[in-house]
């Protein structure tokens, strides 16, 4: 999974059906130091994130569809969580 | 899937079975300020309905094919949805 933080939300009426009333949430990729790489992807939210919060995000199309229960969704990245702390001891 | 902008139209015209009328569109890859990255790519457009000028998000991967009719088909880029806004900080989407 990858770490991010929330940068945006992006609203759409002309998609495909499974994005309907689906909330699409920008997110900058970051170092676990919440650094932006530069990266960014877009990515369907179940847990409800908002702007600027520090998330994980699934990024592989599998566990994507398995999380909306679906075989055909054309999903690959989902807000699965969001970030209270991380800890790396040196 | 990441933020692109259509930029032209594709027609090919020998296509892969299945993909017989599926538009073919130029995307050029956007960054989230809107600023264009890395190269154009030719993805098919799921929703039908986007066109030159306008901006997109569009998925990659074997995903991308799950967004089309009929989905088994040889497709690495598909467009799911036409963005009417994206509200973040450094860019507001011209749709």
């Amino acid at each position: 999974m990858i770490i991010g933080r929330v940068s945006g939300e992006i609203h759409s009426t002309i998609n495909h059906p499974f994005y309907d009333s689906r909330k699409l949430l920008v997110v900058e990729k970051t170092d676990p130091a919440g650094t932006p790489t530069g990266d960014y992807l877009i990515a369907v939210d179940v847990v409800d994130a908002g702007v600027g919060e520090r998330v994980l995000v699934l990024d592989e199309g599998n566990g994507a569809r398995q999380v909306f229960a679906s075989d055909d969704a054309p999903v690959r990245s989902v807000v699965v969580g969001i970030i209270d702390h991380i800890e790396t001891p040196r | 899937m990441l933020l692109g902008r259509v930029v032209g139209s594709v027609v090919p015209c020998v296509v892969a079975a299945g993909l017989e009328g599926m538009p073919m569109l130029l995307v050029q890859p956007l960054d989230t300020t809107g600023k264009p990255t890395g190269r154009t790519l030719v993805a098919a457009d799921g929703t039908r309905m986007a066109g030159p000028g306008e901006l997109v998000y569009y998925e990659g991967g074997r995903e991308a094919a799950l967004a089309l009719d009929p989905w088994f088909v040889p497709v690495d880029h598909a467009i799911v949805g036409i963005v009417d806004r994206v509200h973040t900080p450094g860019l507001e989407a011209k749709p």
